[in-house]
């Protein structure tokens, strides 16, 4: 799931648990619903309490993006755990240069 | 090469079933000692069949998906992943990276993210009876400890 703090212009969502297609729309709203009502300079995403994670979470994280970019703020990446790299170089996230 | 362990599942097309079907197959896998990346590498390769299955082989309905795996002798896991929705019409296209027929936030990274999670990947499917999914993976960890 995900707790959002908010401080400084910065919107930071701590992900935790299993990222999949199940969870990942929950996820999605409720960050955008965040997002949208303070409307961050920055987004954080932070990955370290994620242990597992699909191209659901590659779906989420180039979303986010968007949406973001859109709101004229910039996307953060941080504490990518060892097991979800191989998945985030395949995705190609990190020409975004959007990882911490 | 022969078989030493098998199990089949089938379980509805609903996505609650994904982390299920992640837990069902790192469970069976256990004894062949795999590594931690070893684990997450099958996981990850049956959860994006799993989920296109559930997303794209069942889209207005509720239909079955059917897991059978097996362990060889050879230390191989062979996962099919079948179900009998709609259909493929074109698998070459569908298993080019980004190509997504989905207008949700699919990143269309299923396919190329169980080839490079897999050794092998085979997709067969016809149109109106189904799509059948063979991923094979060697854990090179279980011959290390023998």
């Amino acid at each position: 799931m995900v707790e959002l703090t908010y401080a400084n212009g910065a919107l930071t969502a701590r992900l935790y648990g299993e990222i999949d297609h199940h969870i990942a729309p929950k996820l999605r709203s409720e960050i955008d619903m965040k997002c949208e009502s303070v409307r961050p300079a920055k987004l954080v995403l932070d990955f370290s309490g994620v242990s597992f994670m699909d191209s659901s979470g590659i779906g989420l994280i180039m979303g986010r993006y968007r949406c973001i970019s859109l709101l004229g703020g910039r996307m953060e990446i941080v504490n990518i755990p060892p097991t979800l790299k191989k998945i985030i170089t395949l995705s190609g996230i990190g020409s975004l240069g959007v990882m911490k | 090469m022969n078989v030493m362990n098998q199990m089949k599942l089938s379980f509805p097309s609903v996505s609650t079933n994904e982390g299920f079907s992640r837990a069902a197959i790192s469970a069976f896998i256990l004894p062949l000692n795999p590594t931690v990346a070893e684990v997450a590498d099958i996981k990850t390769a049956v959860s994006e069949a799993v989920t296109n299955a559930i997303v794209h082989a069942y889209p207005d309905t509720v239909g079955t998906v059917y897991i059978d795996a097996r362990i060889t002798d050879d230390n191989r896991v062979i996962i099919k992943i079948r179900d009998a929705g709609i259909g493929i019409a074109d698998v070459k296209q569908a298993m080019e990276p980004l190509y997504t027929t989905s207008s949700d936030e699919r990143a269309g990274l299923g396919f190329a993210v169980m080839q490079s999670f897999s050794d092998k990947v085979r997709v067969r499917s016809a149109v109106g009876k189904g799509t059948t999914v063979r991923l094979e993976k060697i854990i090179h960890s279980a011959y290390d400890q023998r």
